[in-house]
């Protein structure tokens, strides 16, 4: 049973951000837009604004990650939440129960949002459907679905480089198939009108089905699929690949798809060269490029805090709307 | 339940396929047994008349897989839970795979789970005794002694032997006593980590997909192992529209191989994954639309000749993980008529062909004598009003598996008596 929306309240507002899949344009750039006003606030000598004073945060964390997590935390400290850092290991032993435990728990605590990384595809939109109403909850990364954060602030960069998307050719090189870094960045180039979006790899790293799927051109060639893409995006190749019949070799796959100098010259000449981090140089990416000028590799990491400082004032400003839209009820209904 | 031996059951459109006949026409059972249809012998008196006017009367359904969870899963659902809700759905016979703990893999477990079954009276268990021991896929059971115990067929439950040589001397083996293999056709390596149908819904919501080859490859390797031994083979819940293609072929060839289908593969599609909802994550998965086509194509051919509930029931917290942990699988029992029954009205196939795939069908793949109402058969009936709507609820379901995506949706048909071996094991209380 499909009811509603499962990340917006009745009127529109972003109450959980669990995907872009399904958001409209005009939420897309508001998302962007306000955090272009953020970026503002951390150059500033006093890095804080009170959006979120009151309000506890809790990072969720049953996967790994020190970038992701970092970076919500600053951009919750500078709205002036307080954050709670939690990280879960997820022995074979210690999920199911413990998941919904864990977040009750945490309930009870009063906690006012969760910001969850968790290896299922799916995990997100399980913990928003469980969780309290009054509680919001964003993704930081299920499984191989989404990272709808990441995806944001890889659409800020490429605007604040590009300004419009509507003639943008874009590539994602690399393993599509495991990457919810991926999926999201597809999702929110369609949805923001970009005119065309090439995902570049070998078939075991491309899903079945990708174009129709996803909305992509596929290739299987690096130098055809950057030919003229104003940016590429090279994804992180996790090293476990090799041992399950995807790839043959780190060596052949950076001979085949890692990113040089030399290959680049066939992308636009103004191309920007973009990575989710962390890199692996040589790999996926060769350091000439990385530390280059066309690299916006570490913009990409300043701009995901005005994102999720962004995201996440939205989400607790649908909160504030819903108890004040329940004291109003209660006014009438006493009255 | 009451010990009423004669019972003349009236006015009712009678439906029995293995004998051709829908018609409004009484029928007599007497001693466990059909007496007569239509008149009643001279001098037959029954002790309890049920007035079926408006009803179809027909053959107690047979249900090719259903799991009891008993021994060993009772925080699921026991035999006795499991068997009372059969009875309340028309089902008179069902087969349960022997992935029980312990796996009915020894003549002791098989009798155990038929002896607790007799002694709640609900429904008849059949057990499917264990292909290897203990499911390991290496090993042969012995399978005469399984025979004997009362196992009319052997099966791997869902883990399929990965060893073609194993696979082919079971075959071989089995093929010796007469029994039948009933074959889960999902290749372990191929399906192996995924929960998906690998097609546009996994690749969009990044879940790890089971491709179509999944099952062609491990129904491609059975058949030709069958039409190589002579063993007789029952696919059990065929999933993609090139597997029935090739089945039929197979059949066409003289190969003595049979296929069925869970009834949620005729109605639910890849499409349904959207959301995450867990009561799709089944095994093999919700493919394509044009899948679900072919198998209504297949089962109105007659290339698939039974429906099954493929009934898994779960407990609460089965479920309650993000999608790709949780287990596979439906509680199915209760909605397999309903279900059934919108085959009519979609035209998939006339009410005749869905209680055939429901009755006969199954029991001859089964082997036994059961699925007909022709005079002494055994009086196993299903009486039941095709028009009855009513919404499953966890409160209407008397499984203890509360696992369908089909809860809260408007269901047409409902069971209103169950005979087993003669004797009423389910009346509906009725305001009629």
């Amino acid at each position: 049973m499909k009811t509603g929306h499962p990340q917006l309240d009745g009127q529109g507002n972003l109450k959980h951000f669990l995907t872009i899949e399904g958001l409209s344009r005009a939420l897309l750039v508001e998302i962007l837009d306000r955090s272009e006003g953020f970026l503002g606030v951390t150059l500033q000598a006093v890095k804080k604004v009170p959006l979120c004073r009151g309000k506890v945060v809790a990072n969720l964390f049953f996967e790994t990650s020190t970038r992701t997590r970092t970076t919500f935390e600053l951009a919750a400290k500078r709205l002036s939440a307080d954050v709670l850092n939690l990280n879960i290991s997820t022995s074979a032993t210690a999920k199911g129960e413990t998941l919904l435990d864990t977040l009750r728990n945490l309930e009870a605590m009063q906690v006012d949002m969760f910001v969850v990384r968790h290896p299922s595809s799916g995990a997100a939109h399980f913990i928003a459907a469980h969780a309290a109403p009054h509680v919001s909850v964003i993704n930081a990364g299920d499984g191989r679905y989404s990272h709808p954060t990441q995806g944001m602030l890889d659409m800020l960069t490429i605007r604040r480089h590009k300004g419009d998307f509507a003639n943008l050719r874009v590539a994602i090189v690399g393993d599509i198939l495991h990457s919810r870094v991926a999926r999201s960045q597809i999702a929110a180039l369609n949805i923001l009108g970009a005119a065309e979006v090439r995902v570049i790899g070998p078939r075991t790293l491309i899903p079945a089905f990708a174009e129709e799927a996803l909305g992509v051109r596929v290739f299987h060639d690096l130098r055809e699929g950057i030919r003229d893409v104003d940016v590429i995006i090279m994804l992180r190749l996790q090293r476990e690949r090799m041992t399950n019949a995807l790839l043959p070799s780190e060596h052949e796959y950076f001979q085949l798809y890692g990113l040089t100098a030399e290959r680049l010259g066939v992308a636009h000449p103004e191309a920007i060269v973009m990575h989710p981090g962390p890199i692996n140089r040589g790999v996926e990416i060769e350091s000439q490029v990385a530390d280059g000028p066309r690299s916006v590799i570490l913009e990409q990491v300043t701009n995901g805090i005005a994102i999720r400082m962004a995201v996440m004032s939205m989400c607790i400003g649908t909160q504030n709307i819903a108890m004040q839209a329940d004291g109003k009820t209660d006014g009438e209904t006493n009255g | 339940m009451a010990e009423v031996d004669r019972i003349s059951i009236r006015g009712g459109r009678l439906i029995d396929p293995a004998n051709r006949l829908d018609r409004e026409v009484d029928i007599h059972l007497a001693d466990g047994r059909v007496l007569a249809i239509g008149e009643a012998p001279p001098g037959f008196e029954p002790e309890r008349v049920l007035d079926a006017r408006g009803l179809i009367v027909c053959p107690g359904f047979v249900d090719l897989s259903a799991r009891l969870r008993e021994p060993g899963l009772e925080q699921k659902a026991t035999i006795a839970s499991e068997t009372r809700a059969a009875a309340a759905s028309g089902i008179t016979t069902l087969c349960c795979p022997p992935d029980t703990s312990p796996v009915i893999d020894t003549p002791a477990v098989a009798q155990l789970i038929q002896q607790i079954a007799q002694r709640h009276g609900f429904a008849r268990v059949v057990p499917a005794g264990a292909m290897t021991r203990d499911l390991d896929g290496k090993q042969i059971t012995e399978m005469a002694a399984l025979k004997l115990a009362g196992c009319p067929v052997l099966s791997q439950a869902d883990r399929s032997i990965r060893n073609a040589q194993v696979q082919r001397r079971a075959m071989e083996y089995a093929a010796t006593f007469g029994l039948t293999l009933f074959l889960h056709p999902q290749d372990p390596d191929l399906t192996s980590g995924g929960c998906a149908h690998e097609g546009r819904v996994s690749a969009r919501l990044g879940l790890p997909g089971i491709p179509e080859a999944a099952e062609t490859v491990a129904v491609a390797r059975d058949l030709a192992l069958a039409g190589q031994t002579g063993a007789r083979i029952h696919f059990r819940g065929l999933s993609t529209a090139r597997a029935t293609v090739m089945l039929a072929a197979a059949r066409g060839r003289g190969v003595q191989a049979s296929g069925d289908v869970a009834i949620h593969q005729l109605f639910l599609t890849e499409d349904d994954l959207d959301g995450f909802d867990a009561n799709c994550h089944l095994v093999p998965p919700l493919r394509t639309r044009a899948d679900r086509d072919a198998l209504r194509h297949a089962l109105a051919a007659g290339e698939i000749g039974a429906i099954c509930s493929d009934h898994q029931p779960h407990d609460a917290d089965a479920k309650l993980l993000p999608f790709p942990e949780t287990a596979p699988g439906i509680s199915g029992l209760e909605t397999l008529l309903p279900l059934a029954l919108r085959l009519v009205t979609e035209g998939v196939l006339d009410l005749p062909g869905v209680v055939a795939r429901l009755t006969v069908g199954p029991a001859e793949i089964l082997g036994l004598d059961l699925g007909h109402l022709s005079p002494g058969a055994t009086a196993d009936v299903c009486i039941f009003d095709p028009n009855d709507g009513w919404i499953p609820t966890p409160e209407t379901l008397l499984s203890h598996g509360e696992n369908s995506p089909f809860l809260h949706t408007q269901m047409h048909g409902r069971v209103m008596a169950t005979f087993l071996d003669g004797r009423i094991v389910f009346e509906r209380a009725s305001d009629r």
